[in-house]
């Protein structure tokens, strides 16, 4: 599915970027190799663009740009788990 | 090895010629500025690197009694440039006269930071991590066991809290230990899957011997880097081969293989490292960006800072205003009265303290207490870190205009100057874009602006005489005003974006950094300081030479008229066409060096005074305009002209400066003019038509 699909607070890992040049540079700059976890967090008034969480830090992102990045959403964690070196923030 | 070119990357001023050169890297706001500032004080000076719009900044300090000259890198997140910023800093890590690199990372955030930190690794020249924000991390429960992380890299890592100035002595420490180490130690270099190992060895046998960062440069070299070639050919005129089956999809996986395998080798490291132990540690902060960024509170959350903001500079600067004008007019007379007594013949009094000096005494009088409150608050919602939201709020708007998100923050800092507004356009990265902001940011009205337009809004559109609730109807009006040209940039973005800078919106990648405490102290002396300096520094160079030319105009007569009038009779049938009439014209016109001194030549024109006059009241302002033949019509044309005409010499200065072209800023100029004609001369024919 594309980055842009995930609803609010969803989490998911990168399996491919479909983008290149430029964008898909600065995407990989902010951490966005595939493997990475992603978290939708919010969006914008107009919903584009919206912000996610990727590797602790906040990056909004363009819904024209996050339609590049295909993902796979997490297995939902069982409630009260720990998962070795998981930093999801909420 | 033809080494020339290296001598124009020597940007670092060694005071000594034993100091050593420390560079300053690391992502952007990770207090990269806070930890330079604890590290030179006073003892740093800003300029620009050579051939480009980027400040650089450097200082120096002793430890030990080794000297260090330190230059700060603009921040970035990788040493691939996408920007202007992030070519500077790869180039002068690469290829400039660097001893040693401090990278700063945000303890909260180890993991994407490492990613720059082992590229800068990958450099092989000595490093120190800093790792700075510790007190943050705490805060939200993030443990990072700072020996592991030295032993993990190999490089000495060093915890910060750079605001308290914990963690400097040892920063200090550490880079002096290094410069006297002979042999530096051995750090951890990334290795990647062996597809990549394997390429990158062949291309590295290729590569001349003694070159320093081989594997730095084989890496990027496999990355289909073509800038960095071409660099690299002038720089050691030599001529490197490229890969047999180069293409742009082979580059493009290897950057993908390279990035992963840089991230893989992060997350290890962190993994053994970093500790979270409070997996919601990001909750309250979002609790607040989600109420920024919702629909039903984000907006007018926005329009109540933006008006707010604007209001405090007004009511603020108000009062001191009037202070200033009256002490700087009373130095004049002072001033008058010693030129006389030195026997200074009249005319020659008249053009310094009439001309010159009042001039220079108006602009400093208007336009220095608004900005000594407007920048302030500016950089204190900067500081918090405010403004990425104001840019992530706005963005689908400037998106539908094929412009950046970005905009909307040098619009803002256009209200408090426009010359500051366009120079604020550099956070822009792509080009096309940057020069949709420049040549609209004269849209919105500065600082110097703001005391016309609200007189005219006063007198002429403000009812309930007086009191609070005209000053009410003032402000909504002048909301009102700014609105209009906010949406008039709008429509110029797009429009400058469908004929002469056609293209494809760039991408659109913003961090939303966490909100901090600001420093409020070093803010406002930061703040003060620049914006006091660029005020009187402004003065001093365009309105004091401004005040001659007019002292001249008003004082110079031919055929029984002064020069002023023959100008004002000119411009009169064009002024009317535009619903206003010949003196204000000239007016705006003699006021291209300075916004501010628009209403007093106005009224220097209606008193054919031999200067710049200020009026006693806004009654008796709106009495002599009055009997000038204003009328609603006059008020309103001049308000609209007010707000759209070409931008003042600061701003035209400025933009020539950082767009190099002469014809972009002949459109800078021409953009809001035609837009302020149109306007009047729409307004003044409605008017007209409706008798």
């Amino acid at each position: 599915m594309e980055l842009g699909s995930l609803l609010a607070g969803q989490s998911a890992r990168v399996l491919s970027l479909e983008s290149s040049g430029a964008l898909q540079q600065r995407l990989m700059d902010m951490g966005l190799v595939k493997g990475a976890q992603v978290r939708f967090l919010y969006a914008s008034p107009a919903g584009d663009p919206r912000a996610y969480l990727v590797r602790g830090a906040v990056i909004a992102l363009r819904n024209r740009d996050a339609a590049q990045i295909e993902v796979i959403q997490a297995a939902p964690r069982p409630k009260g788990a720990k998962i070795r070196g998981q930093k999801n923030g909420t | 090895m033809a080494l020339e070119r290296q001598e124009k990357l020597n940007i670092a001023q060694r005071k000594h010629r034993g100091d050593w050169v420390v560079a300053l890297a690391g992502n952007p706001n990770v207090g990269k500025s806070t930890v330079f500032n604890a590290l030179t004080g006073l003892n740093q000076h800003t300029g620009n690197w050579p051939g480009k719009t980027v400040g650089c900044t450097q200082g120096r300090f002793v430890h030990g009694g080794t000297g260090f000259a330190l230059v700060d890198i603009p921040g970035s997140y990788s040493l691939h440039a996408h920007s202007a910023e992030e070519e500077i800093a790869r180039d002068y890590l690469l290829f400039g006269d660097v001893d040693m690199v401090v990278v700063v990372c945000d303890a909260s955030c180890l993991e994407r930071n490492m990613n720059l930190a082992l590229q800068i690794i990958e450099l092989e020249k000595p490093v120190v991590l800093c790792v700075n924000l510790l007190d943050e991390a705490r805060k939200k429960h993030i443990r990072v066991d700072l020996p592991q992380l030295q032993a993990e890299l190999g490089i000495p890592v060093v915890g910060m809290r750079a605001r308290d100035g914990v963690g400097l002595p040892a920063l200090k420490q550490a880079l002096q230990t290094l410069a006297n180490t002979a042999k530096p130690p051995t750090p951890r270099l990334p290795t990647y899957s062996p597809q990549v190992e394997h390429a990158l060895a062949g291309i590295m046998e290729d590569l001349p011997a003694g070159l320093g960062s081989r594997r730095f440069i084989g890496l990027q070299i496999l990355q289909g880097d073509l800038a960095l070639l071409r660099k690299l050919d002038e720089a050691l005129a030599l001529s490197f081969p490229q890969p047999a089956d180069a293409t742009l999809q082979l580059h493009e996986e290897m950057q993908a293989a390279i990035a992963q395998g840089r991230f893989a080798l992060a997350e290890q490291i962190c993994a053994r490292c970093v500790r979270h132990l409070n997996p919601k540690y990001l909750a309250r902060q979002l609790h607040i960006d989600r109420f920024l960024t919702r629909r039903s509170t984000g907006l007018p959350v926005m329009l109540l800072l933006l008006a707010l903001v604007l209001w405090l500079t007004i009511v603020g600067a108000n009062y001191p205003s009037q202070l200033l004008s009256r002490a700087l007019f009373a130095l004049g007379d002072w001033l008058l009265v010693g030129l006389t007594r030195l026997h200074a013949p009249q005319w020659l009094c008249g053009l310094l303290v009439d001309g010159v000096y009042r001039v220079l005494a108006w602009v400093v009088s208007v336009m220095l207490p608004p900005m000594a409150i407007f920048f302030p608050l500016f950089t204190l919602l900067e500081d918090v870190g405010y403004l990425p939201r104001i840019a992530f709020n706005l963005d689908h708007v400037f998106a539908r205009c094929n412009a950046c998100g970005k905009q909307a923050l040098t619009m803002c800092m256009g209200f408090g100057c426009n010359a500051a507004g366009v120079t604020a356009c550099r956070i822009i990265d792509s080009k096309r874009e940057r020069m949709i902001a420049i040549l609209t940011n004269s849209l919105v009205p500065c600082n110097g602006r703001f005391p016309g337009l609200i007189a005219i809004i006063s007198m002429f559109f403000a009812f309930g005489s007086g009191g609070m609730l005209s000053s009410a109807v003032s402000a909504l009006l002048l909301c009102l005003a700014v609105l209009l040209c906010v949406g008039l940039t709008f429509l110029s973005s797009k429009l400058l974006s469908v004929t002469v800078l056609k293209g494809m919106p760039s991408s659109f990648v913003l961090e939303m950094p966490p909100f901090r405490r600001p420093q409020i102290g070093r803010v406002l002396v930061r703040s003060l300081l620049d914006r006091s300096l660029f005020v009187l520094g402004r003065a001093a160079l365009v309105a004091a030479p401004a005040g001659l030319v007019i002292w001249l105009l008003g004082n110079v007569h031919l055929g029984g008229l002064s020069l002023l009038a023959h100008l004002s009779g000119f411009f009169d049938p064009l002024g009317r066409l535009l619903g206003m009439d010949g003196i204000i014209l000239v007016a705006f016109i003699l006021g291209f060096p300075a916004n501010e001194i628009v209403i007093p030549l106005i009224l220097m024109g209606y008193l054919a005074s031999g200067s710049i006059v200020e009026m006693a009241s806004l009654g008796a302002l709106k009495a002599l305009l009055l009997a000038n033949g204003w009328t609603g019509t006059t008020a309103l044309c001049t308000l609209a002209f007010m707000l759209l005409h070409w931008p003042c010499s600061t701003t035209l200065l400025t933009i020539k400066k950082e767009t190099g072209s002469l014809s972009w800023t002949a459109l800078a100029a021409l953009l809001p003019t035609a837009l302020g004609a149109v306007l009047c001369a729409g307004i003044a024919a409605l008017s007209r038509l409706l008798g």
